[in-house]
């Protein structure tokens, strides 16, 4: 997805000519290109990412439209009050863009692990919170965000995500029905979806037919789709911490409704995890592989 | 020729001093060490139009030590951004001049301060986009000493002289104080000048009472390098019974203090 990004900020780029490139010294190499036909749009800001941020509140008020890419942690849990205070208390348009998020860099520990990000940006007022869930969706995505004239955050994967939507028109608040049925609702959040798909189709054998949505807007939510929300018992499934993220997100709205239907958390559990492997590891030490989806959800339509 | 300075100067004390007995508030004199500093700033060196608060072609000022924002509102007042009026409600629930700043409620003010550190970061920003699209103006960021305890002003400052941006100039209000002592006491401040020039910044140190130093200061050739004006001031700065008393950080005057403070200022 990283390479997407590069590409499409490209794109973008060379059309408005208000968009500049801010990195915290990573993906170097990417942004070759950007950096041969714009060289004064792009900065890297050095090991030095909250005055990144800063920086770019800064650069936004003056009416330009940056963009600061690095490692999940580092833009988010790193930069928080500068998220919070220049940024969104200032309604600058800032997009703020974490690769690698989730269980992407699972085999560097915990220093690189995103598990409470969306739990933290989209408590931020004026924030818009995206997962998008593969690179054609991240692309539109991004058109979406530098249409408007808000913060947004993007929270994306590193590399080989497989391409599972044909979205061309993102549309925050607006998720996509990807599988219908009638004995739960799956409501896969950000790259994790090609799992969720992947435990649709294990179900599907055990004659378990269920819903699945792609939720890549996390705030705003589809109040529409939830509003109308069924067959329950409904899943969230999300690479983010049980505790705080689009599950709780959606739980929050229900929570509210008459009569609300069940609703099960699955993400990663609230714990640190240690010496988990690689992505596909640390996802089946989670119960996140398709496989452990499947029999979770199994056991609790049972 | 700065007489005219040096009365405004005694005229906005005086106003400060009165506000903050009106409105009870806190921060009186961590406002009056800066007084100087933005007189200089505001009636010599800005290009900015009261009537066009917002022009893109401004020079910018922001004032990064958020809670010494009375001074300046009375600043911004005096120069005709908003009547003179409105600073009897200052810091009234409603008013347009809250205790912290908010650029969306009052004309002339550039970013919302009051948690230290985040100005310059902005203030980059805002020089950098000058140069990118090519719109020439200055940018000023005026902190305070324990400002500078913030690491986020380091992150700034070693990024700054790599950034070819239109000018930027940091002036500190080293009052020697923060709120709950002697800055020099709490951190190793010194040498603060030397940092700023190890930082790679065309760093200089001054009487930040002195309008003679402040201007040669402001106004002296630059080189491709942003500027530091580390400016030596006094906290409660023009009257005596307030100076370099850091409970002054804090309390406000009484109205026999008022009257007190306007004889010594000179002010009928």
């Amino acid at each position: 997805m990283r390479n997407a990004f590069a590409d499409e900020i490209l794109k973008l780029a060379l059309a408005d000519e208000r968009i500049v490139v801010l990195s915290g010294d990573i993906g170097n190499r990417l942004f070759d290109k950007f950096k041969a036909a714009m060289p004064t749009r792009f900065y890297n800001c050095g090991v030095a990412e909250a005055n990144m941020i800063s920086l770019a509140a800064g650069l936004a008020s003056s009416g330009l439209r940056p963009v600061c890419y690095t490692i999940t942690p580092f833009v988010t849990t790193r930069c928080l009050e500068q998220i919070k205070l220049d940024v969104c208390y200032h309604n600058m348009p800032v997009t703020i863009v974490g690769t690698g998020s989730g269980l992407s860099y699972a085999a560097l520990g915990s220093t690189h692990h995103s598990f409470e990000d969306l739990a933290i940006m989209r408590s931020l007022p004026s924030m818009n919170v995206l997962a998008p869930a593969d690179a054609p969706e991240l692309r539109a995505a991004m058109r979406w965000a530098f249409a408007q004239k808000q913060p947004a955050y993007l929270r994306i994967g590193k590399k080989g995500e497989p391409v599972l939507t044909e979205d061309t028109n993102f549309t925050a608040g607006r998720w996509q029905r990807l599988r219908t049925g009638s004995h739960a609702t799956l409501l896969a959040c950000g790259t994790i979806l090609g799992e969720v798909l992947a435990a649709a189709d294990l179900l599907a054998k055990e004659n378990i037919q269920v819903a699945v949505w792609n939720c890549a807007s996390v705030k705003p939510l589809d109040f529409d789709t939830l509003s109308n929300l069924n067959p329950a018992p409904v899943f969230t499934i999300e690479e983010h911490s049980v505790l705080g993220g689009f599950g709780s997100a959606v739980s929050e709205f229900l929570s509210a409704r008459n009569s609300p239907p069940r609703l099960i958390r699955l993400g990663i559990p609230d714990e640190f995890l240690h010496d988990c492997g690689e992505q596909e590891e640390a996802r089946l030490h989670c119960g996140l592989d398709a496989a452990s989806l499947s029999s979770r959800i199994a056991a609790e339509i049972a | 020729m700065t007489s005219d300075l040096e009365s405004r100067a005694r005229e906005i004390r005086f106003r400060l001093i009165c506000m903050s007995h009106e409105a009870q508030s806190a921060h009186l004199a961590g406002a009056l060490s800066c007084v100087d500093l933005l007189v200089a700033l505001y009636w010599r060196i800005l290009k900015i139009d009261p009537s066009h608060p917002a022009a893109p072609h401004r020079d910018r000022l922001i004032f990064s030590k958020g809670h010494a924002v009375s001074a300046l509102y009375v600043t911004l007042a005096k120069l005709g951004f908003f009547p003179e009026e409105n600073l009897a409600r200052y810091n009234q629930h409603g008013a347009s001049l809250p205790e912290q700043p908010c650029p969306q409620m009052t004309p002339g003010v550039e970013w919302a301060t009051g948690s230290l550190g985040h100005g310059l970061g902005v203030g980059l920003g805002m020089a950098l986009a000058s140069s990118i699209q090519q719109n020439p103006h200055a940018t000023f960021v005026l902190m305070s000493d324990g400002e500078c305890q913030e690491g986020s002003v380091w992150e700034a400052a070693m990024l700054a002289p790599k950034l070819k941006t239109a000018p930027l100039t940091v002036l500190v209000d080293f009052n020697g104080w923060q709120a709950t002592g002697r800055s020099r006491d709490i951190m190793q401040m010194e040498p603060l000048a030397e940092k700023w020039t190890s930082f790679g910044w065309d760093a200089c140190e001054i009487n930040g009472h002195s309008m003679q130093e402040i201007l040669s200061a402001l106004e002296k050739p630059r080189d491709h390098r942003p500027r530091a004006i580390i400016a030596h001031t006094t906290k409660g700065k023009g009257a005596s019974f307030i100076e370099d008393d850091n409970n002054w950080h804090y309390r406000s005057p009484s109205a026999e203090e008022v009257e007190k403070a306007a004889q010594e200022l000179g002010i009928a």
